[in-house]
């Protein structure tokens, strides 16, 4: 286990499991996200409220508990960075900001697209929508604070501080918001209900957030990858692989 | 600082730092003022701007008054470490033997009373202009004693992070409106209810959590972002 | 298959604009998403590649040279 955490911080024996990696993933997801949407969108039943408009939920959901699951994996490698000085960390925060930041407005516009038929309005105050706006300032603000800085060691360090602040902050300001929410507005309008999801839809929403997890740890990948090709173009392990191909 | 020197309790250098920090707040009595004036002056644009209608003023002014202490707070707290750095005495600090985290604290809590305190304790005055229930006015300014410790820290931090970067000003608020977010919304929230006569006590519980919460976590953020600021 | 015809998929009891929307503007950044890193390796690695021939040929007039 040890060994292998290790060799995870060597950036050419990453850079080598990464390629691997990522040629089984981009199969994989592509396929995944496929099948989860034609699942979503020709097969499963409409909602008996709603109507067909909830297939939205197919990557509303996923791209919002993958955002949100994506900023703890950016402040897991801040911590990382901060703790043991492992520039494959920085690196790895780099490259999850922009992505999550992605997905965290896909969620948002795939929410509003969703509330004008539901709420005959663009944009409704909802309590989640709320939340996953606060999360894209969180994550615009650690991908400007890192391009802010000349010195990108300190940029990754300052991020990850912020990201470290911002993950134990996130908890609160997705209660607050919700206490907030549920203050000013009657429970009635609701995205989804309490109610328990049949499993006919279950199922490809379920399919459909492994598919963006895929995804992300693909994006994640790819980034990675473009990023230490390039601050690593003068070292040794590099050019012999170049010469080798 | 000779070697010989035995080191300072804590406590002490933290008192040392305090002082030093509010005797140079006092030699620009404007630093003080500018953040009260500015909250007058945008409590004066909202009856402006919405009309002089006194029922629809004290049925927003809770949320007016706390979204613009939130305002002031921001705009004061991107000076904080400003100058410090700039003369280098933050770089002095970083060397002396004393965590970073308590000397900062102590220049925030100087900062804190000048600014946040101040502001507090005036804000019912502000309340009544916009005709703000008499029985939120107590709670507005217990409220915003507690969240300004927070809105102070946490606009510190931002400062801590953006203090060596030409031209942070922006980036601070994109930094430190997020952050701010459940300190709004508790605060609001106490008054509202103050008003409508519910309990604001439980809120007030929350904003002091809060407020203990953040007086542990940000300081040790704060010093790392000081440091990281300086290394760069 | 819930719709029974391509029309009742493309319309969705009116609801179909607002999912197509939806959808379009998902697939779009998604594709982009992976497909801009992708781009960025493989422009870095034709760099890498151009610079290594130019170093071979940089290297080499000046071995012969000495040759001579």
């Amino acid at each position: 286990m040890w060994a292998f955490i290790h060799k995870l911080g060597s950036p050419p024996w990453f850079f080598g499991f990464s390629g691997t990696l990522v040629r089984w993933l981009l199969p994989v997801t592509v396929t995944l996200l496929l099948v989860g949407a034609v699942w979503g969108l020709l097969v499963a039943p409409p909602d008996f409220r709603q109507g067909n408009s909830y297939r939205i939920i197919y990557i509303h959901v996923p791209a919002a508990v993958v955002a949100l699951a994506g900023y703890y994996v950016m402040a897991f490698a801040g911590a990382v960075s901060l703790i043991w000085r492992i520039k494959m960390a920085d690196v790895t925060m780099r490259a999850a900001a922009p992505v999550g930041a992605v997905l965290t407005a896909i969620a948002l516009v795939t929410g509003a697209i969703w509330g004008k038929p539901t709420w005959g309005a663009w944009w409704v105050w909802d309590a989640r929508i709320t939340s996953m706006l606060i999360l894209l300032f969180l994550y615009l603000g650690v991908v400007a604070l890192f391009e802010a800085y000349e010195n990108k060691t300190a940029a990754a360090r300052a991020c990850a501080v912020l990201s470290l602040v911002g993950m134990v902050n996130i908890p609160i300001i997705y209660k607050s918001v919700d206490w907030w929410y549920s203050l000013h507005q009657p429970a009635s309008i609701k995205f989804t209900g309490e109610s328990a999801i049949d499993s006919s839809m279950l199922y490809p929403l379920l399919l459909m957030i492994l598919a963006f997890y895929c995804l992300f740890a693909l994006t994640l990948l790819l980034n990675m990858r473009a990023e230490l090709l390039w601050t690593h173009r003068d070292s040794g392990w590099l050019k012999q692989l170049v010469g080798d191909t | 600082m000779p070697s010989d020197q035995p080191l300072l309790s804590l406590r002490v250098v933290f008192l040392r730092q305090f002082l030093r920090h509010g005797r140079s707040i006092m030699t620009s009595p404007a630093d003080v003022a500018n953040p009260l004036l500015f909250f007058f002056m945008v409590i004066t644009l909202f009856p402006l701007g919405l009309g002089p209608d006194p029922t629809r003023l004290a049925a927003l002014s809770h949320g007016i008054l706390w979204v613009v202490a939130l305002l002031a707070s921001l705009m004061v707290s991107a000076k904080l470490f400003a100058s410090d750095f700039e003369d280098g005495s933050l770089e002095q600090l970083a060397l002396a033997p004393y965590p970073l985290a308590v000397t900062a604290l102590a220049e925030i809590s100087a900062h804190w009373l000048a600014t946040g305190f101040l502001l507090a304790l005036l804000s019912p005055l502000f309340g009544v202009m916009l005709g703000l229930p008499d029985e939120g006015l107590l709670t507005l300014s217990v409220s915003l004693l507690l969240g300004t410790v927070c809105l102070t820290l946490i606009g510190a931090l931002g400062s801590a992070l953006t203090v060596s970067i030409r031209r942070g000003g922006l980036l601070l608020s994109l930094l430190i409106i997020p952050l701010n977010v459940p300190v709004l919304i508790f605060g609001t929230t106490a008054v509202r209810e103050a008003v409508l006569g519910g309990n604001p006590e439980s809120w007030l519980a929350l904003l002091g959590g809060l407020a203990l919460g953040s007086l542990v976590v940000a300081p040790l953020a704060i010093g790392a972002a000081l440091r990281v600021s300086l290394d760069s | 298959m819930y719709f029974e015809s391509l029309a009742a998929v493309w319309h969705m009891d009116g609801h179909g604009f607002y999912v197509w929307l939806a959808y379009a503007l998902t697939a779009l950044p998604l594709v982009l998403m992976v497909w801009l890193p992708v781009k960025r390796i493989r422009q870095h690695w034709r760099w890498l590649q151009a610079e290594q021939r130019r170093s071979a040929a940089a290297t080499q007039p000046t071995a012969m040279g000495s040759d001579v």
